[in-house]
């Protein structure tokens, strides 16, 4: 079953900087550079980090309209389409008809002259093809998806990111979070939106593939620069209290128990209306069973995926789907899921670390703070 | 000294080993942030488990490369892990181990032989 690992735009650039390179995701991805994980994460807390996300999926919903498209979208995800304006992006994720979740996703509405009918979507890299065989099947007439092709995903983050793309194309200081614009960067065309995955400010960049490397190489001659690869990515983003798919949320867990409900507005609520939409509602009024938690341990033993999670009794109450070393916070941090009767915020548990009960607490997300461009 | 090919450094005096990893393991291992050690007392069986390295990346089991009790771990490595980073070969011993089958030294590896089953 072992198929030939994929490579994207930047893969040369990537081993000309020394990067560990390893598989993940049909990919042949950078999971550090020179510097390590722990600097290239305190880099990107401190600096600008640059990440290659190339491997995620890029595609676009392609309707006669606007309303056409975000209608047709809205039967497959519980986020207010319909109210995104202009160049507006949201997060959503994709319900299977249990109300589980197939894969998580970024949708915005493209503004380009005669593409007004446009959704730009971005899926992890894991899920792609089945996220495209079931949004193809289930959209109406007259709506199709198209994948992206040949297209490259930058992401630039960090406190210096603005500064540093600023002086690129001094646009992105008009740029708020969750929003993109159509720029030119140094002649390269690219859809820069003010997202990403590290709880830092910073802005995903779309390209041309032929385009990536110039962009990258560019971006790095900035002395705020570092390249980071998904090590430090994860470390961040477990920091941010950000869900990886395949972890913290996958086929069994809903929105509603994976504490996504803010990216669920009233009127989807109310209304429903999109695959999964019984167990949504049934959970936003009746409550749920377990629901994701930031865990603390006490102690400096980091606590990885698939950790037991116990009452101080010792009985089962839950499971770490996300943990390990948070350089910012300078301990282990984690992520799981609890009964909801012991998820209260400050609720004692214990860890099950090699045999032994390591005493931790329940405690809110992010373990770091965000630092978001809000408007 | 001697290597295993589990990637553990092993020095003897006086019939007392000093074990640490070595320094191919800690690049391997990348950034180290927790050292859980074994308690002084243990007595221990060439092989087995009895330390873990948690590095940024993953949790890595450490194996005691030869028979006998331990009688010292370096406590310096609770409070500064990262020193394993620095120094695998030297200052960041794990454990001293008391031999009760000198033998076993002959199945492990000299430093020529490491470097090349390192490669």
């Amino acid at each position: 079953m072992s198929e030939k690992l994929q490579r994207t735009a930047l893969f040369e650039a990537h081993q000309a900087l020394g990067a560990k390179l390893v598989p993940f995701a049909g990919y042949e991805m950078p999971v550090q550079y020179p510097m390590g994980v722990l600097g290239e994460h305190n880099w990107t807390r401190q600096n600008a980090g640059l990440f290659d996300v190339s491997h995620m999926g890029q595609g676009f919903i392609v309707g006669p309209d606007f309303a056409t498209s975000a209608r047709a979208m809205e039967q497959l995800v519980p986020a207010d389409l319909l109210g995104l304006q202009p160049h507006q992006q949201r997060y959503s994720q994709l319900l299977n008809a249990d109300g589980g979740i197939l894969d998580d996703l970024m949708i915005t509405r493209a503004a380009y002259t005669g593409y007004e009918g446009w959704l730009y979507v971005v899926v992890n890299a894991s899920r792609k093809d089945a996220d495209y065989a079931h949004i193809t099947a289930h959209l109406p007439e007259g709506v199709t998806l198209q994948p992206g092709v040949d297209m490259a995903l930058l992401a630039l983050q960090g406190p210096k990111a603005e500064a540093v793309l600023a002086k690129l194309n001094p646009a992105v200081l008009e740029l708020s979070f969750m929003h993109y614009a159509s720029l030119k960067i140094s002649g390269v065309e690219a859809h820069v939106s003010r997202s990403g995955y590290t709880g830092e400010d910073g802005f995903e960049i779309s390209v041309y593939a032929k385009d990536a490397v110039k962009l990258w190489d560019l971006l790095l001659r900035d002395e705020s620069v570092k390249p980071i690869g998904l090590g430090a990515r994860d470390s961040l983003r477990l920091e941010a209290g950000l869900c990886l798919y395949g972890h913290d949320i996958d086929e069994t867990t809903s929105p509603i128990e994976a504490g996504l409900q803010w990216s669920i507005a009233k009127r989807r609520r109310v209304e429903g209306g999109f695959i999964g939409a019984e167990r949504v509602q049934r959970e936003l009024s009746e409550g749920v069973s377990r629901r994701r938690v930031g865990i603390k341990p006490d102690g400096r033993a980091p606590a990885r995926d698939g950790t037991e999670i116990q009452d101080l009794a010792g009985r089962k109450i839950g499971v770490v789907t996300s943990g390990g070393f948070g350089p910012t916070v300078n301990g282990p941090v984690a992520m799981g899921y609890v009964e909801a009767a012991l998820s209260p915020v400050g609720t004692a548990v214990q860890l099950l670390v090699r045999g032994q009960a390591l005493p931790a607490s329940v405690v809110n997300l992010p373990f770091a703070t965000h630092n978001f461009k809000r408007t | 000294m001697h290597y295993s090919k589990d990637h553990e450094w092993i020095v003897v005096e006086g019939g007392i080993a000093t074990i640490g990893i070595t320094d191919h393991a800690q690049q391997q291992l990348g950034d180290v942030v927790f050292v859980d050690l074994p308690k002084v007392g243990r007595v221990v069986k060439a092989n087995e488990s009895v330390a873990t390295v948690e590095s940024v990346k993953a949790a890595s089991e450490i194996y005691v490369p030869v028979s006998g009790e331990v009688i010292a771990v370096n406590d310096g490595l609770t409070g500064d892990p990262a020193l394993v980073n620095r120094a695998a070969e030297s200052e960041a011993w794990f454990m001293k181990v008391k031999m009760s089958d000198a033998a076993e030294l002959a199945t492990l590896m000299d430093k020529a032989a490491y470097d090349k089953f390192v490669g």
